[in-house]
């Protein structure tokens, strides 16, 4: 039985097979419909979530399994002191696989060590967020046809988006590939991600203020929210909030060949003037999220391709 | 010139960085052991200038190498029999310690589940980085 909790525990191989999968989902749509059959998924979902929790049911429903679980930890057990190691082995009495998300970092793996059934980590804390980044990775792959020879800019909190983090670490497994670190100083990238990821395997990266600047040497623009449940001071947030607005001037400047996603939800800093400009990917990026949550669905429950 | 009496059977701790005895002396349990100790502070040394020792009395089989490893694997450990050594023991950075350290990091799945072992891991044997199993938060020692 395997798990997904931190997007390095596929290999490059198991996600390119997981990404074909995807892809023969969104071509083939009808083909899976009742692959996964009487298969039920719990979403325990600790804090809220609008996307990421209704794409795994959604995923789910379309294989033809069911869905049960809790949008929140006020809803669950939780509130009653339970802890996340008993819950699990509760939850695996009642669903096949589940998918959790929890405001605290490591909570899906302290789930996945008491488990019976497969635990997707779908996202804790600032830590990982798996299946966002294989989101990712299936919308590069689809839209530029590779995962290798970009330029990728991240801009906006690249310290406590976990997005950013997870996708980094990801993408530096295919060759070729360059980073722009856009950000104010006080949302850079943290330490470990600078050090021991881009530095130890000799990526080409700079980390730069000026969003304006960076366009141009663009193939993929993933912008992301500064997060206010992530400050614990409610200043730094106002202050920081607003750093960088993606607007049609700012579109102007890049390539026709460049891709803007974003791992929603947004607020302010893509305008939405920009969502009808054919390089906005990120409405695009949601649809591949079910996709690629589909093919992991059933890659961890070990179900069968359908001819 | 102070004396301490010999070990016929036991644990010396030589080369302990100065000031850092209490500490091992707690890591290790030692508190909690009925067995004699003696603790030297500021003992001279040619290599270190001033050192540490812990001087252990008896069978110390239980005696956690791991977590002296973590706290300072420039310790040596002597093992002594009829009065004599018997074994140096070197040691080395463990690559997993549990219950040693507590993660800091206030978003850590430990910091709300106490009852869950405080796991750290070795990912930087060059730097002596630990991380925590969970959230993989640095600790600084």
């Amino acid at each position: 039985m395997r798990h997904l909790l931190n997007p390095l525990d596929f290999s490059v191989e198991e996600i390119s097979q997981l990404l074909d999968l995807a892809s023969d989902i969104e071509h083939h749509l009808p083909k899976y419909a009742h692959v996964c059959d009487g298969k039920k998924i719990a979403t325990l979902f600790y804090e809220p979530s609008t996307r990421t929790r209704l794409s795994f049911e959604s995923a789910m429903l379309s294989l033809g399994g069911s869905v049960l679980g809790f949008s929140s930890a006020d809803s669950s057990s939780a509130a009653k002191g339970e802890s996340v190691a008993d819950t699990i082995r509760m939850i695996s009495c009642y669903a096949d696989i589940c998918a959790m998300r929890h405001p605290k970092e490591g909570a899906p793996l302290v789930a996945a060590n008491h488990s019976s059934i497969p635990v997707i980590n779908a996202g804790d804390g600032g830590h990982q967020h798996p299946t966002q980044t294989l989101t990712d990775l299936m919308t590069i792959r689809s839209l530029l046809g590779r995962l290798n020879g970009m330029t990728v800019g991240l801009c906006g909190d690249l310290k406590f988006g976990r997005t950013v983090h997870s996708l980094i670490n990801a993408l530096v497994r295919y060759p070729d590939i360059r980073f722009i670190l856009i950000s104010p100083p006080e949302l850079r990238v943290p330490e470990y991600i600078r050090e021991d990821v881009l530095k130890a395997k000799n990526i080409e990266f700079k980390e730069a203020d000026n969003l304006d600047e960076a366009m141009p040497e663009l193939d993929i623009l993933y912008m992301t929210r500064v997060q206010r449940e992530r400050f614990f001071n409610e200043e730094d947030y106002i202050r920081l909030k607003d750093c960088y607005i993606l607007d049609k001037a700012k579109m102007k400047l890049a390539r026709e060949t460049m891709f803007v996603l974003h791992p929603l939800p947004r607020v302010n800093e893509i305008s939405v003037e920009v969502d009808s400009d054919p390089r906005a990917a990120y409405f695009r990026q949601v649809q591949y999220g079910v996709y690629v949550r589909m093919a992991l669905i059933m890659t961890l429950l070990e179900v069968e391709k359908p001819c | 010139m102070l004396n301490i009496s010999g070990l016929k059977e036991g644990i010396v701790l030589d080369h302990i960085q100065a000031g850092k005895s209490l500490d091992i002396y707690y890591h290790l349990g030692l508190d909690k052991l009925e067995c004699q100790v003696a603790i030297i502070k500021n003992a001279k040394s040619n290599k270190m200038g001033r050192k540490d020792i812990i001087k252990i009395e008896g069978d110390l089989n239980n005696l956690d190498l791991k977590v002296l490893g973590y706290i300072d694997h420039n310790i040596t450990v002597n093992i002594i029999q009829d009065n004599k050594i018997v074994e140096k023991k070197t040691l080395k950075l463990p690559k997993k310690i549990t219950n040693v350290i507590h993660c800091k990091n206030p978003r850590c799945i430990t910091s709300i589940e106490q009852e869950l072992p405080d796991i750290f891991y070795l990912s930087d044997e060059k730097t002596e980085t630990y991380r925590c199993l969970y959230c993989e938060e640095k600790y600084g020692k």
